[in-house]
């Protein structure tokens, strides 16, 4: 057998002990010891389409803008527009370079006048933060708060209720991309966002570090009502994957543009500047030249990196691919030219040398029945 | 539990357990535990020749890909048809019922190179 065994020591979460007394089986992500899986990719799947799962994030990172130019200094960095956030709400955007490519995909939380929270991927975490140091033209106060927030993503319909009894309020008024701040089981200063990377519905709490393990507690108490189940990196990305919600560093990176990634609904060129504007505006101009589309397979599991070919060419490549769990379904997502990206188009990948016949589907892949 | 004395093991977590001339080929406890729950399962055609190390069949979890590579020689004389749908077989009786394929073992003489269950505990990290 030829595969990935091994285990290593790199950075930790505030709630490695958990994972470690929970039987996680351990894995090498991005630089960080993180839970791959604790009873099994399939189960943990099924638990957070079926119930609610809970999700150890904390090795995302957080940046924080503060002052009279935080709005506008941030706005020049990403492709949203996020002056048309309301305070308490949040967007999803993509942060280019001056090529149009991606240097990461973010979320932002503008808590208020001047100051808002950047949530970005644990392996961009210096990344960013370097990038948006050296491209602060606004003199914007940015730092780097990453050290200081533990994050709990908790997903699935039974997740909200979770929120609410350690919360003590109803979240009815905080709906998808909205978030609150208060006291959550206790602690105060948190930050909890109506957000998540499963499709289901749920929250993501941001709690000061030093109090992960009352939270880890606390939402696991609250959680066993309703068959709260841990869950690993394994099932994060068939979560994700069957959303067809982006990987950074698999199915986008420097080197794509948000147009090609199917992430034009969150690149505002008409906006105003900010950084990669000009070459996306070209690429718009001159038809974006491929795209990222969700395929369905035939009898291969494809994975990234798998040759999308057309007529014996090859036309593109797949940046990730799984079997889906909730369908049963051979499922992947790939660049291919744009000519191809029609929902319907007959594709085949060489998946090791076995050519696998393959579909253009409409993604998501999976909608949640609720 | 030890590993199952009646057969060998390579390093890289396959077994063969020997009748005659005829070799039953499956991955380890072991290997079926770091790959976590297999989804899929590639077996070779029957009739196929393969060197000792060749790449016969391909198991895959959930997250990964692995080779399954022919502990000795031989041609394929039979696959283990009752994966198809039942992949988790070879999760759950990785050594009985998840067996992958069987060949006609061309040297016998490349049996001698492969560990006992004994060593091969010591290798894959001690019992289960």
């Amino acid at each position: 057998m030829g595969g990935p065994f091994q285990e290593s020591t790199m950075r930790r979460t505030p709630f490695h002990e958990f994972h470690r007394d929970a039987g996680a089986k351990l894995i090498d992500f991005g630089g960080w010891e993180m839970p791959v899986q604790y009873q099994g990719i399939l189960q943990e799947h099924a638990a957070c389409r079926n119930a609610v799962g809970c999700f150890d994030v904390s090795h995302m990172g957080e940046v924080r803008f503060r002052g009279p130019k935080a709005l506008q200094a941030v706005n020049h960095l990403v492709t949203n527009d996020i002056s048309k956030l309301a305070f308490s709400q949040a967007m999803y955007t993509a942060m280019c370079n001056e090529h149009g490519g991606i240097v990461d995909d973010l979320i932002v939380y503008r808590i208020a006048e001047e100051d808002i929270l950047i949530c970005v991927n644990a392996a961009n975490r210096e990344k960013d933060y370097n990038w948006m140091k050296g491209h602060n033209p606004f003199g914007a106060d940015i730092t780097n708060e990453s050290e200081q927030w533990a994050q709990l993503a908790i997903q699935g319909r039974h997740a909200i209720a979770i929120g609410e009894a350690l919360l003590g309020r109803s979240l009815a008024d905080v709906k998808n991309y909205w978030f609150t701040q208060g006291t959550f089981a206790g602690i105060e200063n948190c930050i909890l966002a109506r957000t998540g990377y499963t499709g289901e519905d749920g929250f993501e709490v941001f709690l000061p570090a030093a109090a992960a393990d009352i939270a880890w507690n606390a939402v696991h108490t609250e959680g066993a009502k309703y068959g709260l189940a841990d869950i690993g990196l394994g099932a994060r990305d068939t979560l994700r994957l069957e959303m067809k919600y982006c990987l950074y560093g698999n199915d986008i990176t420097d080197d794509t543009t948000p147009l090609e990634a199917n992430l034009g609904w969150v690149t505002k060129l008409e906006k105003g500047d900010f950084i990669g504007r000009d070459p996306l505006v070209k690429q718009r101009d001159a038809g974006v030249p491929r795209r990222l589309i969700g395929l369905e397979v035939q009898k291969q599991i494809a994975r990234q990196h798998c040759p999308v070919l057309h007529n014996g060419q090859v036309v593109g490549e797949v940046t990730s691919g799984t079997r889906s769990p909730s369908t049963g379904k051979n499922i992947a997502i790939a660049y291919v030219p744009a000519a191809l990206a029609k929902v319907g188009t007959q594709l085949v990948v060489d998946v090791r040398g076995k050519e696998a016949p393959a579909e253009v589907v409409k993604t998501p892949f999976y909608t949640r029945p609720y | 539990m030890a590993y199952p004395s009646d057969r060998k093991y390579t390093s890289e977590h396959e077994w063969i357990k020997v009748d005659g001339n005829v070799g039953t080929v499956g991955i380890s406890h072991h290997a079926q535990d770091a790959l976590g729950e297999i989804v899929h399962v590639d077996l070779p055609n029957v009739g196929k020749v393969f060197k000792k190390g060749g790449a016969a069949a391909e198991v895959e979890s959930v997250k990964a890909v692995s080779s399954v590579y022919c502990p000795v020689g031989g041609k394929v004389m039979a696959v283990n048809d009752g994966l198809d749908g039942n992949e988790a077989a070879v999760n759950k009786d990785p050594h009985e019922g998840g067996w992958l394929f069987k060949i006609e073992i061309s040297d016998p003489a490349e049996l001698d190179g492969l560990m006992d269950a004994a060593a091969y505990g010591t290798h894959a990290g001690n019992d289960f």
